[in-house]
């Protein structure tokens, strides 16, 4: 089914010796997720994410690990299903693309309020509305907004190829659980359904209850040994009370902020110009990049892994200088907010973007350069 | 006058106590309401069957949101509608555990209809609690969809009528046709007999989710004289008359006896 390729050379990097495979994004959440002791998952068909249910159900973990496969009956259920079993002290997740993903917000911030680690994964299409099934980046607004209702946040991480969909699955659970908060895997369409190499990780067992006990004290498992009950909620009627819960939140963002913001930054050393771009869009922009780069253009890649937390501080340092700063997004320029107010008028800020399930061209991206930059 | 107390106080004479479970806290609950008295049984089968240490209940929104402060095991609080899709996750991921929801009928019957229906009918090993008040209590006495045709709400002042409000729904009946449920049922609490039956109705449900025999749902018709704007004992001759006419009690379906 899956071409098995032995890895001939070091092209990947510390992965010597390991098994590489041919997958596509959406199955490599999958088979990660069962590699990672994930506990659960429930989720609901759509396009352009359904493989990651499809693998599942074929797999058949609940015969190796013990992990638990439902398909809901919605994406509503889906997420309220994840904050359950995160509410048990459980790894679980679900995944879906853009309008699944606006039906779980009611879901997101009750985890949020709740304090859960629950996790998600968004393979975004076009919208709005219905809109298409090919790849977008316009649900960038929603994921590092918060998404639902109140002040919250989620830890946002966008992978930019099939080996990040395999590796992000166990470090959203980690960063989850550090935080007990929502985190969720942002991909595409064109990330989720691409195939290209990748090297899975290692097996790990699930937590034993008594593991899951230790991590979690706080978890709803029966009150063993007497314990005081575990009560799991977001609602607290007295205002006082309800603005002391929302101000822990914020210092926990703010903690989140100060040590979880990741990023990448290829050929910067010597640019002049910045192109700053996520996921799919950062891949096309690394091409964009070898062509300028021939017409003796010295151009730079800033990749955000963290969306939110956003590397604002470090757009702005590497930004410092330079003569311009191109945001390539698939959307009709929402990132492109944050890195101005990273860079705060200091250097120009140009976007350019495609729309409605267009994937850009890297000779696109060079001539908005050329043009607005140059 | 010493030894009269005492010997009242003595253990033979005991004939009724509070649940070890029900905590000390003051209600928030109106005089009149069935709620106490659900929950009181609820805390009484889960010390009866030892299992206050295996427990985790959902709580709904609605008047029942905060059941977490009265009973004294694991709770989670669920939005609206959804605790019986929550329920599914913790019971599947911790299995050997009793997990059932407690909702009203604008959690279970309106907007958490499809999570009920669904996680009725995939057999989850679960038990559903569900107080049907025919209003909604906890927002001040709007129409619910158990309201019966006729019945005067805020939402509908003049009275239910199923050409403007369509009609009440009877999902207990609608649960008791789905293959995933083993034990539905119908009680009420307003008198002794009625409270005893009522327990034995929650005992057998929650023995059926630890047996893993499927869904079991226990409607408690119910009483909510605030939102009915009735005395105690006035809400319970109006429920007696109307409720159990559209509602009858008693057992709609029961097939613990054969698996």
């Amino acid at each position: 089914m899956h071409n098995r390729v032995q890895k001939k050379d070091g092209g990947l990097i510390g992965m010597a010796e390991q098994e590489v495979t041919l997958m596509k994004g959406n199955e490599a959440i999958a088979r990660a997720a069962v590699r990672c002791g994930v506990d659960g998952y429930f989720g609901y068909p759509i396009t352009p994410q359904s493989e990651i249910i499809e693998t599942l159900a074929l797999d058949k973990p609940w015969e190796t690990t013990g992990m638990v496969v439902l398909q809901a009956e919605s994406e509503v259920a889906a997420i309220n299903m994840v904050y359950g079993a995160a509410g048990a002290g459980k790894r679980a997740f679900t995944s879906s693309s853009s309008p699944g993903v606006a039906l779980m917000q009611e879901g997101i911030s009750y985890l949020a309020g709740a304090e859960l680690p629950g996790v998600f994964v968004n393979v975004q299409r076009g919208g709005p509305g219905l809109g298409t099934i090919q790849p977008s980046q316009s649900d960038y607004f929603q994921a590092t907004r918060g998404g639902g209702n109140g002040d919250y946040h989620v830890i946002v991480l966008a992978p930019a190829s099939v080996q990040e969909m395999a590796d992000f699955v166990d470090l959203a659970f980690t960063l989850a659980f550090k935080y007990r908060n929502p985190a969720m895997i942002l991909s595409d369409g064109v990330i989720g359904q691409m195939m290209e190499k990748v090297v899975l990780p290692p097996y790990k067992p699930r937590r034993t209850e008594e593991e899951i006990m230790e991590e979690c004290p706080w978890a709803t498992s029966g009150r063993r040994n007497s314990r005081q009950p575990n009560i799991i909620t977001s609602l607290e009627l007295k205002p006082e009370e309800m603005e002391k819960r929302n101000v822990h939140l914020q210092a926990k963002y703010e903690e989140i902020q100060k040590n979880e913001v990741r990023y990448e930054t290829i050929q910067c050393d010597d640019a002049e110009y910045i192109i700053v771009a996520f996921g799919s869009a950062a891949r096309i922009a690394q091409k964009a990049i070898e062509t300028a780069r021939a017409q003796g253009i010295k151009v730079g890649l800033f990749r955000p892994i963290t969306l939110w937390p956003f590397p604002a501080g470090e757009i702005a340092g590497l930004a410092h200088g330079k003569k311009g700063v191109l945001v390539a997004e698939i959307n009709a320029g929402q990132m492109v907010q944050d890195v101005r107010l990273a860079i705060n008028g200091e250097e120009p800020v140009e976007y350019f973007g495609r729309l409605g399930g267009i994937v850009p061209e890297p000779d696109e991206i060079v001539n908005a350069l050329k043009t607005k930059l140059m | 006058m010493a030894q009269n107390t005492d010997n009242i106080l003595s253990p033979e004479n005991v004939v009724y106590r509070k649940p070890k479970l029900m905590n000390d806290v003051q209600m928030h609950y109106c005089p009149g309401c069935s709620h106490g008295v659900v929950h009181k049984l609820v805390a009484e089968v889960i010390e009866e069957m030892g299992l206050e240490e295996k427990s985790v209940g959902v709580s709904p929104v609605g008047c029942a949101v905060f059941a977490y402060r009265y009973i004294d095991i694991d709770w989670q609080e669920a939005a609206h509608g959804r605790a019986p899709a929550v329920a599914t996750a913790i019971k599947r991921l911790w299995p050997d555990r009793l997990v059932f929801t407690y909702q009203g009928d604008g959690d279970l019957a309106c907007i958490g209809t499809a999570e009920s229906v669904h996680a009725l009918n995939r057999g989850e090993n679960i038990t559903i609690i569900f107080i049907n008040n025919a209003i909604y209590g906890m927002t001040g006495g709007q129409m619910a969809p158990t309201t019966l045709v006729g019945q005067k709400t805020s939402t509908c002042p003049y009275g239910r009528q199923p050409e403007l409000h369509g009609y009440p729904l009877k999902i207990t009946e609608m649960a008791a046709m789905l293959e995933g449920t083993c034990y539905v049922t119908r009680q009420s609490v307003e008198t002794v007999g009625a409270v005893s039956k009522a327990k034995k109705a929650i005992r057998k449900a929650f023995e059926a989710s630890m047996a893993g025999k499927g869904s079991s749902l226990v409607e408690i018709v119910s009483t909510c004289n605030s939102g009915w704007k009735l005395t105690p004992s006035q809400a319970n001759k109006w429920m007696t008359e109307n409720m159990f006419k559209f509602y009858p009690k008693g057992d709609l379906k029961d097939t613990t006896g054969e698996k």
